[in-house]
C-alpha cells in the first residue's frame, strides 16, 4: 500500500494523481499530493513507476503499516536503496536503459 | 448533477470501454479504419487493469507450421477439448502481426538474443501499456481517464448506441453516444487484491447482459493465484521452481504450482503453507530477476530471499481474469449476440482458444491483442454502415443504478456478501454441490437486496455498479458450475471428479433476476466442427 509522499522530493507534477488507476491521491492545497483514499490502493506500484523524482513509496503489503514502520521511514528507505527501486528496475528515468530490453527470463522446467 | 441539467454528451463512431491491451488495440484498429473513437477507462489508460502492473508472457509462436501445430495441440486436453482450431490459428496469426506492429510502430523494446533476433514471448506491462497509450493518442482517439462506464444505451431496435459514464474527477455523469461499442473492461477478480485487478469487477459482463448478451464458460472461473501472504504479488510462474512446506519444515507432498495447487488449497483450509524457490540454479535465479522485476521488488522490500528463505503463501481468487468465461462471441469480428456490441479481452469468453483452462498471461494476452483488434475493426465497420444513433435512446442499467425500492444496502455491504461466497477455497475452488448450492442461494438473496435497495449518488454511483456487477458475476459462475456436473478444464467438481463425455459442449449462461444455463450446441455438432475430441 502507498505509504509515503515525500514533500522534499515532490515537484507537484500531478503525475501520480493522474496515473493511479484507483484514484488514491488528491492534489493538496500546497500542490503536494495527499493520500486521500489509502484503502483504495491496490498495491500495483504504478504511481512509483511514474513518479519522476522517486518521491513515493509503496509498501509491499496490502494493508496499511503502523506509523512507526520502517516502510514509512524515508531516510532508511533511501539508505537501503528501496526508494525508487521499481523505477530503477524498469529503467525509467534519464540516462537509464529500459529494463524491457534485457528482460529475458529463465527457461521453464517441464 | 441535478436532474434538470442536461448531461454533457459526446458523439462518436466507436466507444471503447476499457483501456487495457484489448481496449487499446480496439481503439487503434477502429481509428485506423477511419472511425472517430472515444476510449473510456475506469482508471487510467496505461496503468489500469491486469496487464499494466505485471509482466506477461504472450502466446506468440514463430510462423513455422510444426511449432504452430505443437502450440495448438498442447492445450487442447488441458482445456477439456472446448477450444476451436480455427480460432487458435486466427489468434496466432493476429498476435504475430500485432507484435510485429508493436515492435515497429510503438517501438516496444523487445530483448534480442545472441543472434540479434527479437524475443517476443514476453511483455513488460508498464512499458507495453504506456506505449499503447501514446499510440492511441497519436491516432486522435479521445481518451477519457477515471471515467467508469455505468450503463449502456440502446436505440428503439435494441442496437447498442453508447454508454453513460461517470467522470470521477468531477463526480458528474457524461453521455457518450456511439454507432458501436466495444466492451474491453476486463474480467472479475472480486477485489481479492490480485495484482492490479481491483478495477476488474466484471462490469463488462453486467453491461452486456443488461443489453441482452449471453455469456459462455462462466463455470471456468475458479482460478486462484499463489502469492506471498499479505501481498498482491500473484506472479505464479516462478513457483515452477518452488518446493512447498508445512510450518514444521516438512515438505508438503503433492503440492505444486500447476497440478498441485489444489493440495495447497486443501492444506490452507487448516494450516499455513510456505514456499521457497529452492529448485532454481544460480543462472536461473539471475534470469528470474531480469524477467520479472516486480516479483523481486516485493521480496526485496519484505527482506525475503525467496531462493533461501521460506515464506508463507496464500491463494488469491482471480475469477474470470485468469478463468476463461465471459461474454459469448457470435462471429469472427468479436460481435456479441447484441447488434452494435463487441467484446474483447477478458470481458469475452476465451474458450475459443483455450477451452476451460488458461494459466493467465500467455493465451489471455494473445486473445486480448487479437480480439481487441478484431472488435475495433468490427465496431468501426458497423458504425460506418449504421451511422450515428438517433435521439431516442434507452439507458439499460439496472441494479445499483435504479433500485426498485428505498435504499437499504450499501455497496460495501454487498461486496462483503459476495466475497464471503466467492473467495473461500472450499466453495469456489474445491467445488461441491453441497457448498455451491447454499452459496448460490445466498448470492441470489444478495442480488434481490441489491436490486431493490442499492443506490448511490455522485462518485459513489460507480461503486454501487461495481458491487452489482460482482454479485451478478458470482451468480452466473455458480449457476454454470452447478449445471456442469463433471470435471473439465479448470472446473473441478469434488462430487463429480470425472470428465463426462456427454457434457462435451460449451455452456451458455444469462439472465439478471432469473438466471439460466444451457448447452450451446449438441455434442456431435461441436465434434463435426473440428472439436477433435480425445
Amino acid at each position: 500500500m502507498i505509504e509515503i509522499v515525500e514533500p522534499g522530493r515532490c515537484i507537484a507534477c500531478d503525475r501520480c494523481v493522474e496515473v493511479c488507476p484507483t484514484r488514491v491521491f488528491d492534489r493538496g492545497a500546497d500542490g503536494i499530493p495527499v493520500i486521500a483514499r489509502q484503502d483504495s490502493c491496490q498495491t500495483c506500484f504504478q504511481c512509483e513507476a511514474y513518479c519522476p523524482t522517486d518521491a513515493l513509496f509503496v509498501a509491499p503489503l496490502v494493508t496499511a503499516v503502523a506509523a512507526d514502520s520502517h516502510f514509512r521511514d524515508v531516510t532508511e528507505l533511501e539508505g537501503s536503496g528501496l526508494l525508487g527501486g521499481y523505477r530503477r528496475e524498469l529503467g525509467w528515468g534519464r540516462g537509464r536503459t529500459l529494463g524491457a530490453r534485457t528482460a529475458i527470463g529463465p527457461e521453464y522446467p517441464d | 448533477m441535478t436532474s434538470n441539467d442536461p448531461e454533457p454528451t459526446l458523439n462518436t463512431d466507436v466507444l471503447v470501454i476499457g483501456g487495457g491491451p484489448a481496449g487499446t488495440w480496439a481503439a487503434i484498429k477502429a481509428a485506423q479504419a477511419g472511425a472517430d473513437v472515444v476510449l473510456a477507462d475506469k482508471g487510467y489508460t496505461g496503468t489500469s487493469g491486469a496487464t499494466a502492473s505485471v509482466g506477461t508472457g504472450i502466446w506468440y509462436v514463430d510462423d513455422v507450421p510444426e511449432l504452430r501445430e505443437a502450440a495448438m495441440a498442447s492445450r487442447e486436453a488441458l482445456g477439456g477439448h472446448l477450444a476451436d482450431r480455427d480460432w487458435m490459428a486466427r489468434v496466432l496469426d493476429e498476435t504475430h502481426a500485432r507484435m510485429d506492429e508493436l515492435a515497429r510502430i510503438q517501438r516496444y523494446p523487445f530483448p534480442v538474443d545472441s543472434d540479434g533476433r527479437q524475443l517476443r514471448g514476453d511483455l513488460q506491462g508498464p512499458e507495453y501499456m504506456r506505449r499503447q497509450r501514446t499510440r492511441v493518442q497519436r491516432l486522435g482517439v479521445r481518451v477519457l481517464d477515471h471515467t467508469p462506464a455505468l450503463e449502456l444505451l440502446t436505440d428503439t431496435d435494441g442496437v447498442v448506441s453508447g454508454a453513460r459514464a461517470l467522470d470521477r474527477t468531477t463526480g458528474e455523469t457524461v453521455r457518450v453516444q456511439a454507432g458501436a461499442v466495444v466492451l474491453a473492461a476486463g474480467g472479475c477478480a472480486f477485489r481479492s487484491k490480485t495484482l492490479g485487478c481491483d478495477v476488474n469487477t466484471g462490469d463488462g459482463a453486467l453491461l452486456a447482459v443488461e443489453a441482452g448478451a449471453r455469456l459462455s464458460g462462466m463455470e471456468f472461473s475458479n482460478a486462484y493465484a499463489i502469492a506471498p501472504k499479505g501481498t498482491s504479488l500473484t506472479k505464479t510462474a516462478y513457483y515452477s521452481w518452488a518446493t512447498f512446506y508445512r510450518a514444521d519444515g516438512s515438505v508438503l507432498d503433492g503440492a505444486g504450482s500447476t497440478r498441485g495447487r489444489s493440495v495447497i488449497a486443501k492444506t490452507l483450509l487448516t494450516e499455513p503453507v510456505y514456499a521457497r524457490f529452492d529448485r532454481a540454479a544460480p543462472h536461473e535465479q539471475r534470469a528470474m530477476r531480469k524477467g520479472q522485476p516486480n516479483t523481486f521488488l516485493v521480496f526485496d522490500r519484505l527482506g525475503i530471499n525467496p531462493f533461501t528463505d521460506l515464506f508463507e503463501v496464500t491463494l488469491l481468487a482471480e475469477g474470470t481474469v485468469r478463468g476463461t468465461g465471459g461474454v459469448r462471441i457470435a462471429d469472427h469480428d468479436c460481435s456479441t449476440d447484441v447488434p452494435g456490441l463487441y467484446a474483447a479481452g477478458d470481458t469475452a469468453t476465451r474458450e475459443l482458444i483455450c477451452g476451460g483452462f488458461t494459466g493467465g498471461g500467455s493465451h489471455n494476452a494473445a486473445w486480448a491483442v487479437s480480439s481487441g483488434s478484431w472488435a475495433g475493426r468490427g465496431a468501426a465497420g458497423f458504425a460506418a454502415r449504421r451511422g450515428r444513433p438517433g435521439r431516442a435512446l434507452r439507458a439499460a442499467g439496472t441494479a445499483g443504478l435504479r433500485p426498485t425500492g428505498p435504499v437499504t444496502i450499501g455497496h460495501r455491504e454487498a461486496v462483503d456478501a459476495v466475497q464471503r461466497e466467492i473467495l473461500p477455497y472450499d466453495r469456489n475452488y474445491l467445488r461441491h454441490a453441497d457448498r455451491l448450492e447454499p452459496a448460490l442461494r445466498s448470492l441470489h438473496r444478495t442480488w434481490s437486496a441489491v436490486r431493490e435497495g442499492l443506490g448511490a449518488d455522485g462518485e459513489e454511483l460507480f461503486r454501487a455498479r461495481e458491487a452489482a456487477a460482482m454479485v451478478a458475476h458470482g451468480r452466473w459462475m455458480y449457476h454454470a458450475a452447478l449445471r456442469r456436473t463433471e470435471s473439465r478444464g479448470m472446473h473441478k467438481r469434488t462430487d463429480h471428479p470425472a470428465l463426462d463425455p456427454a457434457q462435451h459442449h460449451r455452456l451458455l449462461t444469462g439472465g439478471l433476476d432469473e438466471i439460466w444455463s444451457r448447452p450451446e450446441t449438441p455434442r456431435r455438432q461441436l465434434l463435426a466442427n473440428g472439436g477433435r475430441a480425445a
